[in-house]
């Protein structure tokens, strides 16, 4: 009963959203006050019914009915109650619906918390974000209905696949939705700029908090996927350029271009074009990136299983909206001009050098990503991509960036006079180049050159950070919450770049076969193996290992990694045994029973490892610092009448 | 059904750990060479791995494969086309520079140089505008 | 309205993107062809399944067209594709070589007795290492070998009927006339 009123409460939602989208848009292009209220009342009802129908997913799950298909292949009745409930979002059906939900909430939240904006153009973005929940809800209804029966009813569900049975993974999936799905808004905000052909730059005022928050929220989300693969497959990797984890980390590196270009556009009404066009490419790209996941054409350790006939869906879908969007802006965009100037050493100057790189980038990855589909596709053979490929070429852009990233946070608007500030960079570069010669030198002993300027760019970057908050605390200025976070952030991006450099140049792994009482030495580190033993979890049963770590003969630490064996089936899963540290990981993991009482194992030492996810959070954090400041809150005061003087005539 | 099946399977073969106990090389640079092919070769049965993270069986092979001949003196390049010649480029995860991989390995320079001529131009000219008429350095976007 | 150029090429470039799409879509990223063919078949010398103290090899047939067909008692496949097999068998246009690969001797040599043996020899590969010649990755594969000993064709995946009239058989010379 209960899945057919979810079934029911979807169909509904998908009618709403098409009311949704028809009075918003339509109220907005007549100046129909009431109709745009019936959208805004839409938009509320549709949140209501996705809700709804995730409530009722969740509630067949966690009440294990096995008689519907989807929770029969993803759930058991072993299951722990916090993964039945994860496993709703666990494979294709249920994600979609996750989607819908996020974007419902995100719509909900854009209609409460944005009175301020006039309400043509608020109708507007409500009516994109429709078009939007439409084509997701019409997607699951007609190929992917995560209600389907199953008939006859299973006795025994297939199990959650063993891999997602751990918390980071089952947080991951709505966080990084609520990032990749936020970016909508932004789109939207975009496209209603077009749909109205507005001259001014109020519309980036409006845009930049919705987008930061989006963005914080995605960056945790990836950052969430990394430490999952870390501690969990086994091989202590953390960064795989899968295909999958390109997807999710092109529309940030467009968000993060987007979120530097509105700052511009804000503050001097400039790169106006540039801003819509990102605006749309950030959104264009997370919905690439769904196409990309859900439809077979690559090869991926995270796709789900994959069906052509929906492949045909959302590449309809995808051509529709993105192709829309980008033919407004062919249309739109040559009106938007603006004459102000601005000196090459200024701010504007070194955000457009940012965005550049940032772009080159993302072109990059996009190109490594698709280049074998598109051999494949003109016959030309099939070739892989790999790591090799991505980890030498996304350097290219990244090294300049890092070096200017420090100037241009010190840069004034306008005018390149660097002034006092130019004798602060000389210093924190001076340190940097100091510092990174230590760390590697002293800390590892050892001096090479690609660690050296990595080291030296981090520092760089974090001192040079730093260097702003104690300027002004120095000249008795306020920091305002906009400062703050642009402060942490990119102190963050510095801090994440030191963790990269310092696991990617010193870490060791070493393979080997110890039986109880052997050890092995990683690292000055003596890896013992003190135990073995037989135990059974909830839905399962391992093999578990003590492994005792000691250095210079006092006891470090015991590491206990798992090898096990679920009761649904399938290959032994691996339970890595780490050991956290300020300056580095301790890894174990368990390999295979090698006989007279030998295992293997992977031994591996991960020096500032910990850093690039903490470098990671406090990018977030930033976001979320400067995504709260005040003049984004005293929007409130603005008179809606003075605002649509400014609207140029014609526009309706 | 058999395709949610299978793809759980190989994810699951994804999972556990691939160990490689075989005799690590005496000397350091013949072990840092191995480890470099292994990770720069393509798993064929797997979604998506390198030989050396796979534990597939055909990954055990290949790396048995590698050691040999490293042992056997050849070079790096050797052993990419023994490779190459029995499962095609696509065994690589460091695509081969030919004529048709050169826009992928041109790009990273071209799409550097594209970026900032592009700035390059826009920076130019609004700094001409800057200079010839003072006031637009001071323009404001139109408050609201 | 006239539509600058420039601001066009994000839409176009989207189209060609979508273009590359539709064909992809057709298209197979994980059906890995071989570069063998057109090439000499690799060479091997492996002990019969059978009798260890008899070789099978690649030089065998030498002269006339002849099938290898890669197969193992742990592969799902295999099992699928044997009446196949043993219906190509009986058609007795052209020998089948069985590349019994990573496997145990006994269990392979009880999987024939039990479901029958369309092979003329059957070679054991318990190393996998002349599987790695012909660029195997994975059973059931099947390779057609024409008379020059070029490798004409391979096929990745359980063979079938419909399989073997559609991809192999018109690469075969003609039957010889029913004497």
């Amino acid at each position: 009963m209960i899945p057919e009123l979810g079934h029911f409460a979807l169909i509904l939602a998908l009618l709403l959203s098409i009311a949704q989208c028809f009075f918003s848009l339509n109220g907005a292009a007549r100046g129909n006050a009431a109709w745009m209220a019936a959208g805004r009342s839409a938009v509320v009802g549709q949140f209501v019914f996705v809700a709804l129908a995730f409530g009722a997913l969740t509630w067949a799950f966690v009440d294990r009915d096995f008689s519907v298909l989807y929770v029969a292949t993803n759930s058991n009745s072993q299951l722990p109650l916090f993964y039945r409930v994860a496993a709703v979002w666990g494979a294709h059906e249920g994600s979609l619906l996750l989607w819908s939900l996020c974007l419902a909430g995100w719509t909900l939240a854009v209609a409460a918390f944005s009175k301020s904006l006039e309400a043509p153009f608020q109708s507007r973005v409500l009516g994109i974000l429709g078009l939007i929940s439409i084509g997701f809800q019409l997607f699951m209804l007609m190929t992917s209905n995560p209600f389907e029966r199953l008939v006859p009813r299973a006795s025994e569900g297939l199990d959650l696949n063993p891999l997602l049975q751990d918390f980071a993974l089952a947080v991951h999936p709505p966080i990084l939705y609520l990032g990749y799905v936020g970016f909508a808004v932004a789109f939207a905000f975009a496209c209603a700029t077009l749909l109205e052909g507005r001259l001014d730059a109020a519309w980036a005022r409006w845009t930049r908090p919705w987008t930061l928050a989006a963005w914080l929220f995605l960056t945790i989300g990836i950052a969430l996927g990394s430490w999952w693969a870390y501690y969990e497959l086994g091989w202590g990797g953390w960064w795989f350029w899968d295909p999958v984890e390109n997807a999710s980390f092109m529309p940030w590196l467009a968000g993060t271009a987007l979120i530097h270009s509105l700052a511009v556009t804000e503050k001097r009404g400039l790169f106006k074009s540039w801003t819509l066009l990102l605006a749309v490419s950030a959104f264009s790209l997370s919905l690439l990136g769904t196409f990309l996941v859900r439809s077979g054409v690559l090869i991926s350790v995270h796709a789900f299983a994959t069906d052509p006939a929906r492949g045909v869906f959302i590449l309809a879908f995808l051509t529709a909206v993105i192709g829309g969007a980008l033919l407004l802006f062919a249309w739109r965009a040559p009106r938007l001009k603006s004459a102000a100037g601005f000196e090459p050493t200024s701010r504007e100057s070194f955000l457009l050098f940012n965005n550049a790189f940032l772009v080159a980038a993302l072109g990059l990855i996009l190109l490594g990503t698709l280049y074998p589909l598109f051999m494949d596709a003109l016959e030309l053979g099939k070739i892989s991509v790999g790591p090799p490929y991505f980890e030498l070429v996304f350097l290219v852009p990244m090294l300049p960036l890092l070096a200017l990233l420090g100037v241009g946070m010190n840069a004034a608007w306008k005018r390149g006079f660097l002034g006092s500030v130019r004798n602060r960079l000389y210093l924190a570069g001076a340190l940097a180049v100091i510092g990174s010669l230590l760390v590697g030198g002293a800390a590892y002993g050892e001096i090479r050159p690609m660690t050296t300027l990595g080291f030296a760019l981090a520092l760089w970057v974090m001192i040079s950070s730093l260097s702003i908050p104690l300027a002004r605390l120095r000249a008795r200025q306020p920091i305002p919450g906009a400062v703050l976070g642009m402060v942490i952030a990119h102190f963050g991006v510095g801090l994440a770049t030191l963790g990269i450099t310092g696991v990617q140049s010193f870490k060791i792994e070493k393979d080997v076969a110890l039986a109880v009482g052997d050890g092995a030495d990683v690292a000055g580190y003596d890896f013992r193996l003190a135990a073995l033993r037989d135990l059974r979890g909830p839905n399962f049963i391992a093999v578990e290992a003590d492994v005792v770590v000691s250095r210079d003969g006092r006891p470090v630490t015991t590491l206990h990694p798992q090898k096990r064996l679920y009761d649904s089936g399938g290959n032994p899963m691996t339970e890595a045994g780490i050991e956290v540290g300020a300056a580095r990981d301790l890894f174990a993991a368990l390999g295979d029973d090698l006989g007279q009482g030998r295992w293997s194992l992977r031994l591996q030492y991960k020096p500032l490892i910990r850093y690039v996810w903490l470098g990671a959070l406090l990018i977030a954090l930033g976001g979320g610092i400067a995504a709260l400041d005040r003049r984004y809150r005293e929007r409130a005061t603005v008179r809606a009448g003075a605002a649509s003087a400014s609207v140029a005539p014609g526009s309706r | 059904m058999r395709l949610i099946a299978i793809t759980v399977l190989l994810m699951l073969g994804a999972s556990a750990v691939a160990i490689d106990t075989g005799q690590r090389f005496e000397d350091p640079a013949q072990q840092a060479r191995y480890e470099r092919l292994i990770r720069d070769l393509r798993c064929l049965v797997c979604q998506n791995e390198s030989v050396a993270d796979s534990n597939a069986m055909l990954a055990n092979d290949l790396r048995r494969e590698v050691r040999e001949l490293i042992v056997a003196g050849r070079s790096d390049a050797e052993i990419r086309v023994f490779m190459t010649e029995r499962y095609g480029d696509f065994v690589l995860y460091r695509p081969p520079v030919k004529p048709r991989t050169w826009l992928l390995w041109s790009a990273p320079v071209l799409f550097l140089l594209g970026g900032l001529g592009v700035v390059a131009v826009v920076v130019l000219r609004r700094a001409r505008a800057a200079r010839a008429n003072p006031a637009t350095l001071d323009e404001e976007p139109d408050r609201q | 309205m006239k539509l600058p150029w420039k601001f066009l090429l994000p839409a176009f470039a989207f189209a060609i993107l979508v273009g590359f799409f539709i064909v992809g879509l057709r298209q197979d990223p994980g059906a890995i062809p071989s570069p063998l063919l057109g090439k000499p078949a690799p060479e091997f010398s492996l002990e019969s399944l059978g009798d260890p103290s008899w070789k099978v090899g690649s030089a065998d047939f030498a002269g006339r067209p002849w099938l290898l067909n890669v197969w193992a008692t742990w592969c799902v496949g295999c099992r699928e594709e044997h009446e196949a097999l043993l219906a190509i068998a009986r058609e007795n246009r052209l020998p089948i070589m069985g590349l019994n690969w990573r496997d145990d001797r006994a269990l392979a040599l009880r999987w024939l007795a039990q479901l029958g043996n369309p092979y003329v020899s059957v070679a054991y590969d318990p190393e996998g290492r002349t599987a790695i010649d012909w660029g195997v990755y994975g059973a059931p594969e099947t390779f057609l070998i024409g008379a020059d000993g070029a490798v004409l064709r391979k096929h990745i995946g359980p063979l079938t009927a419909e399989i073997w009239e559609r991809d192999f058989l018109p690469l075969l010379p003609p039957a010889a006339e029913e004497g």
